[in-house]
C-alpha cells in the first residue's frame, strides 16, 4: 500500500465514521454507494461508542455489509451465548451488536439470518437472559436451538491434527455467509476467548476438545470453515473469572470492536486489546503456523477508527 | 341446580383439574407451569398434608379444605380433583366405548354392586400410616394417587410428547419453520419406568374391569376420605318409595357401592361422581342432609383426631432418619457426549459418600422424609439433572429425585424445582439463598486430570464454575505452554456440578461433587477490585 492509498482509505474511513456519528442511519446508505474498493482493509478497529454505532462505522469502512452478504443469501450469525448472565456481565456477545448485524444483513437483502449457539448453561435461559433472543427477533432474524444432537452432522476436519472429525450444527453447513461475533473475555482454559474459541459453540462434543489438547483442537477446527467476517465485541470486557464471570466487578468498559475477514488477525488484535501477546495464546500461534490467517499485525492494513 | 346436573358439573371441574395437572408435567417448554402450579396443586391431599406437617402454614392447608369438603359432601376429591381418579374414569370411558361400540346403547352402563374389601383397604391405610410413623414413606410414595399419576406422566407419557415434538420439529424444520425445537430426552431410570408401568397396568386394568376398585381397595387417601365421608353431611340415598328398581343407578356406579337389594349406598366407597343421579329415570335417588337428625353428635371430631394423628406422624417421621447412604456406582462410560476416542481411560473411581438432594431441601434426611416422588421437579428441571434414585436414599427413598450431573449441571440462577415442589420437600428459597445453598462440595482427583495425564490445558471445570470455587492455578511451564490445574475452594463451592458435568475424562471424572448429608451455607466469593492491566484510554495497542 502506498501513501496515497493509505490517505485515501483513512479519509474514507474517517468520513464514514463521521457520517455515522452525525446521521446514525446514513452509514448503510453511504457504505452502499462506496463500491468494493474500500474493502481492502485487512482489519478495522473501532473505539469509543456503543456496540451498534461502532459496527456501523467499522462495517462502512469495509465497504458495507453487502460486500460480504450477497442478496438472497442465507446468513449465519454466531455470537457467544454461552452463559445465563445479563448483558452487563459481558459473558455473552452484546445484544445491541447482534441486533445491528442482523439488521445490516437483512437490509443488504439476505434471504434469512439465523442465530444460534451450543450453550454451556441451559439454553432457553441463556438465550433469554443474554438479551440476544429478543435482539434477534426484534431485528427480524431467526434464533434457533443448538441443544439437540439431532441438529449436528458429522463432518471431516481434513487439516486437523487432534480433531479430525466433528459434529457441526446444520445451520452452519447450510449457510452461504458465516459471520462470527465473539465477545472478548478472559478464559480459564484458553487464557482468552475470542473468534476461534467461539467456534466451539457450533460443534456438539466439546468434551473431546478439552480431553485432546484444547488449543490444538481449537486451531484444528478453525481450518474447517473460516468465517467470512469476524466481529469481536470488546465493548465490555471480562478481565478475570472467565468465561462465566462471578460478578460485574470482573468487567471493565473498553468500548472497542475489531472487524476482519481474517479471524486469526481479529483474534490477534483482540488479544492485544486484552493486554496479551497473540503468540502467548497457543491456539492463535498454532493457527498462524497452520497458515489459517495472519497473527502478525504489523503485516496488516489496519483502519483505526475513534468515535 | 337439579341433582341430575351434578354429573356434568363434576365432569367439567374434573377435566379442568386433570388437564391443568397433566399440563404441569408436560410443559417442557416451561411456559406457565411454575406460575400456576401452586394454585393447581393446592388441593392435592398427600403433598399438602406433608407440607403442612413440615411448615404448619395456612398456605399448605389444602388438605384441610379437602377434609372439610369431604365432611360436607363425601369424597368429592376423588372425582373432582384426584388426577389418578379422573385418569381411571377416562380409561374406563374409552374402554367402554371400544368394547361396546357405537349404537349399542344397552351397554352404556355395565357395573354392578360389588362386595366391599374393607379389610384390605384399611390394612393398606393402617400399614401406610404405621410405616410412615416408623420412618419409611415408601408405601405412601408408591400409593399416593397424585404422585403415582405424576410418575406415570413424567416417565411414560412425557417421553411420548417429547418424541412427537421432536418429530414435528424436524418436519417443520424442513419447511424452514422453527416454531418447534427439538429437545433432549430425560435420563432413563429403569426402576422408575418399571414402577410407573406396573402402576399404569394395575390402575388401567382395574379401571377397565372394575371402575374405581383401585380407589376402594388400594388407595390410602381413598380409605381415609372414606372414613370421613361415612359421617358426611350430604349423602346420596335411595328413596324406596320412588325407586322403580330399574337398576340403572347400580349399573352406572363405578364404585359398585349401590346395593339395591338392601336399598343402601355405601358412602365410604362412593366417590361422588354423581353418575347414579344422572342415570336414574325417576326420583329414586336423593341427596339428604344426615346431620339434621343427629345434632347431638360432634362431626368434626374425627377431623381433629386425624389431624393430631398426622402431626404425630410427622414428628416421628422427621425424627427418624432412614437414609442409607451407600457408595454410588461409577458413572456409566456410555455417556451422551458422543464417540470421543480416549487414549488413556482414567483409573481412580470417584468416592461418593451419599446422594445429593436438591437445593432447598435442607438435608438429605429431611428431603427423604417429605418427598412423595411425584417427579414434578424432575419434569421442570431444565438441565435434566434431577433423576429418580434407586437405593441412594435407602430403600424407603426409592424414586425420590437426586441430583445427577451426567447430563447437565444445576443452573446457578435457576429456581424451578424450588418454586414447584408441592410437598415443600424442596423449600422455596429465594434465588440468593439458593445460590449459597451448598448441596455438596467438589472433589478433585489430580491423577485423573487431563492437565496431569496429558500436560495439555483443559480447565473445563473452572469454566463452568459460577463462583470460581474451582480456580485454575499455575502447575507447570513447558517450552510452548503454561499449564494451569484446578484448585477447589470448598468454602465457596455450592455443589452445582458444573465442574463434574464439564470434566471430559472417562470413565471416571477428575472432579466430582460429593453430597452434603446436611446442606451448608456457602460463603460468597470475595470480590477484589479489578487490576487495571487493560487499556481503557481509547488507544489502539497495535
Amino acid at each position: 500500500m502506498d501513501r496515497r492509498d493509505f490517505l485515501k482509505k483513512t479519509l474514507t474511513g474517517g468520513m464514514a465514521a463521521g457520517a455515522t456519528l452525525v446521521f446514525p442511519e446514513i452509514g448503510r446508505v453511504w457504505a452502499a454507494s462506496q463500491g468494493g474498493d474500500s474493502a481492502a482493509w485487512d482489519l478495522v478497529a473501532v473505539r469509543g461508542r456503543e456496540p451498534d454505532q461502532m459496527f456501523d462505522s467499522g462495517i462502512a469502512s469495509m465497504g458495507g455489509i453487502q460486500t460480504f452478504v450477497p442478496r438472497g443469501s442465507k446468513v449465519l450469525v454466531k455470537p457467544n451465548i454461552g452463559w445465563d448472565v445479563p448483558p452487563e456481565r459481558a459473558g455473552n456477545t452484546h445484544p445491541a451488536l447482534v441486533k445491528r448485524i442482523v439488521e445490516h444483513c437483512l437490509s443488504a437483502g439476505a434471504k434469512d439470518v439465523t442465530v444460534f449457539d451450543h450453550t454451556c448453561d441451559n439454553w432457553t435461559r441463556t438465550y433469554r437472559n443474554s438479551g440476544i433472543e429478543k435482539a434477534v427477533k426484534d431485528a427480524g432474524g431467526r434464533i434457533i436451538s443448538g441443544d439437540s444432537k439431532g441438529y449436528y452432522q458429522k463432518v471431516d476436519v481434513p487439516m486437523g491434527k487432534r480433531l479430525t472429525e466433528a459434529r457441526v450444527h446444520q445451520a452452519l453447513l447450510e449457510a452461504d455467509v458465516f459471520i462470527n461475533v465473539p465477545v472478548l473475555k478472559h478464559h480459564s482454559s484458553s487464557m482468552v476467548t475470542i473468534g476461534m474459541k467461539n467456534l466451539m459453540g457450533v460443534v456438539w462434543d466439546r468434551w473431546y476438545w478439552h480431553r485432546n489438547d484444547l488449543h490444538q483442537c481449537i486451531a484444528d477446527f478453525a481450518s474447517f470453515r473460516a468465517p467470512d467476517l469476524t466481529v469481536v465485541d470488546a465493548y465490555n470486557v471480562m478481565t478475570r473469572n472467565g468465561p462465566r464471570g462471578v460478578s460485574v466487578n470482573d468487567v471493565v468498559s473498553m468500548k472497542a470492536q475489531v472487524i476482519s475477514t481474517d479471524f486469526v488477525a481479529a483474534d490477534a488484535a483482540a488479544a492485544k486489546l486484552f493486554g496479551t501477546e497473540p503468540a502467548e495464546v497457543r491456539h492463535i500461534q498454532i493457527a498462524s503456523d497452520m497458515n489459517l490467517g495472519r497473527m502478525n499485525l504489523g503485516d496488516l492494513s489496519i483502519n483505526r477508527i475513534r468515535l | 341446580m337439579r341433582i341430575r346436573h351434578l354429573r356434568p358439573f363434576r365432569i367439567s371441574i374434573a377435566l379442568v383439574f386433570f388437564l391443568l395437572t397433566l399440563f404441569l408435567f408436560l410443559d417442557f417448554r416451561d411456559s406457565v407451569s411454575r406460575a400456576i402450579a401452586g394454585e393447581v396443586l393446592f388441593l392435592q391431599f398427600v403433598p399438602s398434608l406433608l407440607k403442612f406437617l413440615d411448615t404448619a402454614a395456612i398456605g399448605a392447608g389444602g388438605f384441610i379444605l379437602v377434609l372439610v369438603i369431604t365432611l360436607l359432601f363425601g369424597r368429592v376429591y376423588c372425582s373432582f380433583v384426584c388426577p389418578l381418579g379422573i385418569f381411571q374414569d377416562l380409561i374406563s370411558r374409552l374402554a367402554r366405548k371400544r368394547i361396546s361400540g357405537p349404537g349399542k346403547k344397552k351397554n352404556r352402563y355395565r357395573f354392578s354392586y360389588s362386595r366391599p374389601h374393607y379389610f384390605l383397604w384399611y390394612a393398606v391405610l393402617i400399614l401406610t400410616v404405621l410405616l410412615y410413623l416408623a420412618g419409611s414413606g415408601l408405601m405412601l410414595n408408591l400409593l399416593d394417587p397424585f404422585s403415582s399419576f405424576g410418575r406415570m406422566v413424567s416417565t411414560l407419557f412425557r417421553p411420548l410428547v417429547l418424541g412427537a415434538n421432536n418429530l414435528g420439529a424436524s418436519v417443520l424444520e424442513q419447511l424452514g419453520i422453527h416454531f418447534l425445537y427439538r429437545v433432549q430426552w430425560p435420563v432413563f431410570v429403569p426402576v422408575s419406568t418399571g414402577i410407573a408401568l406396573v402402576t399404569l397396568m394395575v390402575v388401567g386394568w382395574l379401571s377397565i374391569r372394575h371402575g374405581r376398585l383401585y380407589c376402594n381397595t388400594l388407595c390410602p387417601v381413598g380409605a381415609l376420605l372414606g372414613l370421613f365421608s361415612k359421617i358426611s353431611m350430604f349423602r346420596i340415598r335411595i328413596a324406596p318409595d320412588a325407586c322403580g328398581s330399574c337398576r340403572q343407578c347400580q349399573r352406572a356406579c363405578k364404585a359398585g357401592c349401590i346395593d339395591l337389594k338392601r336399598e343402601t349406598v355405601d358412602v365410604s366407597r362412593c366417590v361422588a361422581c354423581f353418575n347414579c343421579l344422572a342415570a336414574c329415570p325417576g326420583q329414586g335417588l336423593a341427596i339428604r342432609n344426615h346431620w339434621r337428625r343427629k345434632v347431638s353428635h360432634n362431626p368434626p371430631a374425627p377431623g381433629r383426631r386425624g389431624f393430631l394423628l398426622g402431626l404425630a406422624a410427622a414428628g416421628m417421621g422427621l425424627g427418624s432418619s432412614r437414609v442409607n447412604a451407600g457408595p454410588v456406582k461409577p458413572v456409566d462410560s456410555t455417556d451422551p457426549f458422543g464417540p470421543g476416542i480416549q487414549t488413556r481411560p482414567t483409573t481412580i473411581p470417584e468416592t461418593r459418600t451419599g446422594p445429593i438432594s436438591p437445593p432447598g431441601s435442607v438435608s438429605v434426611a429431611r428431603f427423604s422424609s417429605l418427598c412423595t416422588a411425584c417427579h414434578l421437579c424432575v419434569s421442570v428441571c431444565p438441565s435434566r439433572i434431577l433423576v429418580p434414585a434407586f437405593l441412594d436414599y435407602g430403600p424407603s427413598g426409592m424414586l425420590q429425585p437426586k441430583m445427577d450431573f451426567r447430563s447437565g449441571h444445576c443452573n446457578y440462577d435457576c429456581t424451578n424445582c424450588l418454586e414447584i415442589c408441592p410437598t415443600g420437600a424442596i423449600q422455596p428459597l429465594s434465588r440468593k439463598e439458593k445460590q449459597q445453598a451448598q448441596v455438596g462440595v467438589a472433589r478433585f482427583i489430580k491423577e485423573n486430570c487431563v492437565v496431569y495425564t496429558d500436560n495439555t490445558n483443559c480447565g473445563a471445570c473452572s469454566e463452568h464454575c459460577p463462583t470460581k470455587a474451582v480456580a485454575m492455578v499455575h502447575y507447570l511451564t513447558l517450552p510452548d505452554r503454561d499449564l494451569l490445574i484446578p484448585e477447589v475452594k470448598p468454602d465457596i463451592c455450592v455443589g452445582c456440578g458444573g465442574c463434574e458435568y464439564a470434566c471430559p475424562t472417562k470413565p471416571y471424572k477428575a472432579i466430582y461433587v460429593d453430597g452434603n448429608p446436611v446442606h451448608k451455607i456457602a460463603e460468597k466469593p470475595v470480590e477484589k477490585a479489578v487490576e487495571q492491566r487493560i487499556d481503557t484510554s481509547g488507544e489502539f495497542p497495535f
